[in-house]
């Protein structure tokens, strides 16, 4: 990790054509920086040092759906088609956009997300020039549920597995979705939206923040679009509404949040859900329910690592938990009216 | 709650104000004490007879389905700026809201 940051940020610097010392490079601007990913920005240009033994083809599929014209209006297009390698990292490039602001819930931009989330899922999947893998939503749950297994012993961990106990195979990653694959992003929350700027494909000369001062105000209003194609696939679309309805459920969101967001959804033709007055739980059910599964068992996970105990969110998603064991889900929806 | 009939977990519902509980094994419906009448009320009313009195103006977001393993309170409460839900939500919106 402290020898890839470097590297990586030199990438980005050459990517931007900025000389060698310029005054952006101090200090770093360090995105992210997590077991599996490493993000570095450099002027307008991010690099992405994607997770360790990441499958070349893969990435390169996904990233050709985010420069695919048909999805330009939902993902942000990358600077270039193809990732690169950096020691054993594959590395990807992007144009910077301006991220949703955390401290201001208000502002959270939940018609944009599910309008964005929308289109995403309306675009057929034969349309994109590779065929695209499974979307990762289930196996990251089940990693979620390894991390846990493989920490040490914690009182709140056996709820959490009598919830995933009571999943559908599919959603534990054990069997592919049994529904149409449609078109996902496989790991929708805030951090994945950003305003995009004014070109996504930007020229060939990136401009310099020092010498084109006008080129770095902020990008045109509400030009949102969605960022992170690591776990982008086919399946089951109702995945990318669950963590809003997670959140919903276990109290995070307000009721008026989420139904702005379910509402953005169904006007944009969202196809993941039952059309307007029909209960969206049926089809939200499972996915909200290995979402919150995915949230307990990662803070347990960190919590037991960092040897402090869970906070009052954290506990939220653990009783969401042990309430769910006692109701599992209708394994055999019905149709209801 | 359990549904009297199929024994299957019972879900809130908010409508225009009136709480239903509907099972979701058999999807039926139970209504508490007065709610028929209030679904009465509100039903002559959208029908354009002459109506008692209208009821308390409905909120610009009528409360939202939310599963059976939902935290408690959700529905029916109009007031969640003020509430528990209010404070948890700025507690956990920076982080939790950011990351998978």
């Amino acid at each position: 990790m402290t020898t890839l940051i470097p590297a990586l940020t030199a990438q980005a610097r050459l990517r931007a054509r900025h000389s060698e010392g310029c005054a952006c490079s101090e200090p770093h601007a360090v995105l992210a920086d997590r077991s599996d990913a490493t993000v570095v920005r450099h002027a307008q240009v991010v690099a992405k040092a994607h997770a360790p033994g990441t499958p070349e083809s893969d990435l390169t599929a996904r990233l050709a759906a985010a420069a695919h014209p048909g999805l330009a209006d939902a993902l942000l297009a990358p600077l270039s088609a193809r990732p690169t390698r950096l020691d054993d990292r594959l590395v990807t490039f992007w144009p910077y956009g301006t991220p949703v602001d955390r401290d201001d819930p208000d502002a959270a931009p939940w018609e944009a997300a599910a309008t964005l989330l929308a289109r995403l899922h309306r675009t057929p999947p034969a349309l994109l020039p590779y065929p695209l893998p499974p979307m990762r939503g289930p196996e990251k749950a089940a990693r979620a549920v390894a991390r846990l297994r493989a920490a040490a012993p914690h009182p709140a961990a056996s709820p959490v597995e009598r919830a995933w106990a009571v999943l559908p195979a599919w959603a534990r990653d054990e069997a592919p979705w049994p529904g149409p694959p449609l078109l996902c992003h496989g790991d929708l929350h805030l951090g994945q939206l950003v305003r995009a700027p004014q070109d996504p494909r930007l020229g060939r000369r990136l401009p310099h923040p020092r010498t084109d001062p006008h080129l770095d105000r902020p990008a045109a209003a509400d030009r949102w679009l969605l960022i992170d194609v690591d776990d982008l696939g086919t399946g089951d679309p109702a995945w990318d509404l669950a963590r809003p309805a997670a959140w919903y459920a276990c109290g995070l969101l307000l009721g008026e949040e989420w139904t702005r967001f379910l509402n953005a959804y169904r006007a944009a033709g969202g196809p993941a859900v039952p059309a307007d007055g029909a209960d969206p739980w049926p089809v939200l059910d499972v996915p909200a329910r290995a979402l919150t599964v995915q949230t307990a068992a990662l803070a347990i996970a960190k919590a037991v690592a960092a040897g402090r105990p869970l906070d009052e969110v954290e506990e939220t998603f653990v009783d969401a938990c042990r309430r769910m064991a006692a109701v599992p889900p209708d394994l055999a929806p019905t149709c209801t009216k | 709650m359990q549904c009297p009939k199929c024994h299957a977990p019972m879900h809130t519902y908010n409508r225009n104000g009136v709480q239903i509980e509907q099972c979701s094994g058999c999807r039926g419906i139970f209504l508490d004490y007065g709610e028929l009448e209030a679904l009465t009320r509100l039903e002559s009313q959208w029908s354009g007879h002459q109506a008692p009195p209208a009821p308390p103006a409905a909120p610009a977001y009528p409360a939202a389905p939310a599963p059976a393993w939902g935290a408690p309170h959700h529905s029916g409460h109009h007031h969640e700026h003020h509430g528990h839900h209010g404070h948890k939500r700025h507690k956990s919106f920076g982080h939790m809201l950011f990351s998978s």
